[in-house]
């Protein structure tokens, strides 16, 4: 009786989950009449438009883990080592982008860095470029900040520090030799995540009005058929590949950390 | 070489955290206070709660409203739904790999959000979608003539529930696995059925969890913009929409209400996530 019933709760979320990924697996074959093929996703990649913006968000999504990573890691470290009294007020600070709606974080952006302001970021193309890297660096805070810190805890920092210290390392040389391959696993997981997070991302890329891929979805949405379906499909695969190396990451630590 | 007194009691170990304090102020603290403020200014820099007063007008509010029904609907039966099946995985007696997969698979939903979550809906309940055409040609049931429309409330809503199962199932997977099997036992010895054990045991035990998360899903819909955006292309009118147009063009005519517009959002968000953390500190008193 009870396995039915939690058969039948897995049955309606397989039948919820499935029928979405399998409606847009179906429609995006179905471009040719009366066969299916595969001519919506060459229709895609032949874009000059999806291939352009496609390639700017991939790039946004690497300069943003590299910023985010020599943001987060740093400080994390110096945090747990030296200000353990201030834990609480980080936790709270990265909490933030979950709880501030992004709408509202990029309304501040065009209100503080517009053409007129101190700071007049939003007045040059590689400007408003920095300006939306770093606010998906602050979209994806609240994640690669939680995947450091629990990596971080895994290990003995003090110890390793004042070993490498002993051994005439400098900050640097700890941060980048030491420590960095340390959470490796956790950074990974962390940057796979950001990957996710910017790829596809809409409102910070369309108010800043940068190429992005997720304006460029929203477009094709109003204007193709067949091609949005083929879009999502290949959005999903990819956000499925992030995760599956998110797992492959964690899995491989497993097998490489020394049993204490 | 001697240091002077001062020169040691200055906070050199604040320097370590100097980068990500600016990020942080720059373009995540600044920003906000900045659209925070614009609401409490009128156009010559004066206080005023004038832009705050201004948000009750009909159009406004009916836009807060649709937001908020949209957002409590989805965040109620995804949390059902959700609850159910890590009910079932946890406790349900099935396979140790329905685990995994379910875990899994929730973790990549959750993130497929966005525009994405909009096209795979369209290509399913479309006028020509998937299940659109299977009912149309196997039970001779045309959704569309019964009325059956994309951009209204429900349809919506369907598409919320998408992303907020998952989270439910991943959030509250971890509670139910702090529910201790002592606790079932000492309940039976004592002659409670399976019913007494989850309306006096489990669920009270639980209660904090689930309404906790159920904040958190609330508050997750509430700031999403871009599945409706694609969805309705920017014509049912819930509050970031609002927001949206707004900063895209001005389409309320007063710059300040615009901020005003984005602090009340962020007083509903502010609100449902504290709701959150304080049902967390609570449920964290059983679950050690």
């Amino acid at each position: 009786m009870k396995r039915m019933l939690s058969w039948a709760a897995i049955a309606v979320g397989v039948v919820y989950f499935f029928l979405p990924l399998v409606g847009m697996l179906e429609f995006s074959l179905k471009m040719r009449r009366g066969e299916y093929s595969l001519d919506a996703y060459r229709s895609v990649m032949g874009d000059p438009q999806f291939q352009a913006t496609f390639g700017y968000s991939v790039l946004m999504a690497c300069l943003t883990i590299v910023f985010g990573v020599l943001v987060v890691v740093p400080t994390v470290f110096w945090v747990r080592l030296k200000l353990p009294r201030l834990r609480p007020f980080m936790e709270f600070i990265t909490l933030l982008p979950l709880v501030i709606p992004p709408i509202v974080i990029v309304f501040g952006y065009i209100r503080l860095f517009n053409t007129s302001s101190w700071l007049p970021l939003t007045g040059s193309a590689l400007g408003t470029d920095f300006l939306l890297m770093c606010g998906y660096a602050v979209l994806a805070l609240p994640y690669m900040y939680r995947a450091v810190d629990t990596g971080l805890a895994a290990i003995d920092l003090g110890t390793l520090t004042e070993a490498a210290q002993s051994l005439g390392a400098g900050w640097i040389t700890i941060l980048a030799r030491v420590i960095l391959p340390n959470v490796l696993v956790a950074v990974l997981s962390g940057a796979f995540l950001t990957f996710a997070i910017v790829i596809g991302e809409y409102v910070f890329a369309a108010l800043l009005d940068r190429p992005a891929f997720g304006p460029y979805l929203v477009w094709a949405g109003g204007n193709k058929a067949y091609e949005p379906a083929a879009l999502a499909v290949i959005t999903f695969a990819l956000t499925w590949a992030c995760m599956a190396l998110i797992q492959l990451a964690t899995k491989f630590s497993k097998h490489t950390r020394m049993p204490r | 070489m001697r240091t002077s007194r001062l020169w040691r009691a200055l906070p050199w170990n604040g320097l370590g955290v100097l980068p990500f304090a600016l990020f942080a102020l720059l373009f995540l603290l600044l920003p906000t206070a900045n659209i925070v403020a614009g609401a409490f200014v009128d156009g010559s820099g004066d206080f005023t709660l004038v832009n705050i007063a201004n948000l009750f007008t009909p159009e406004i509010m009916n836009a807060f409203w649709l937001s908020i029904r949209l957002s409590f609907t989805s965040a109620l039966i995804g949390c059902a739904l959700g609850f159910a099946i890590a009910l079932a995985v946890v406790l349900g007696g099935l396979p140790a790999w329905v685990r995994g997969v379910v875990m899994t698979f929730s973790g990549v939903t959750s993130n497929f959000a966005g525009v994405p979550l909009a096209f795979a809906y369209v290509a399913t309940l479309g006028r020509v979608g998937f299940v659109t055409l299977l009912l149309r040609d196997w039970f001779g049931v045309n959704i569309y003539a019964l009325g059956f429309n994309m951009i209204s409330f429900w349809g919506l809503v369907a598409a919320y529930v998408f992303f907020q199962i998952p989270l439910m199932v991943l959030i509250i997977t971890p509670a139910i696995d702090g529910l201790k099997r002592e606790w079932r036992e000492a309940a039976e010895v004592l002659g409670a059925t399976g019913g007494q054990y989850w309306r006096m045991v489990a669920l009270p035990v639980l209660g904090p969890s689930l309404l906790g998360t159920l904040a958190l899903l609330f508050a997750n819909a509430f700031g999403a913009v871009a599945t409706a955006i694609a969805l309705t292309g920017s014509l049912l009118s819930i509050a970031p929409i609002l927001l949206f147009n707004q900063i895209r063009g001005d389409v309320l005519q007063d710059p300040h209400l615009g901020y005003a517009l984005a602090f009340a959002m962020i007083v509903i968000t502010g609100i449902s996530n504290g709701v959150y953390v304080v049902m967390r500190t609570r449920a964290e008193r059983w679950i050690k």
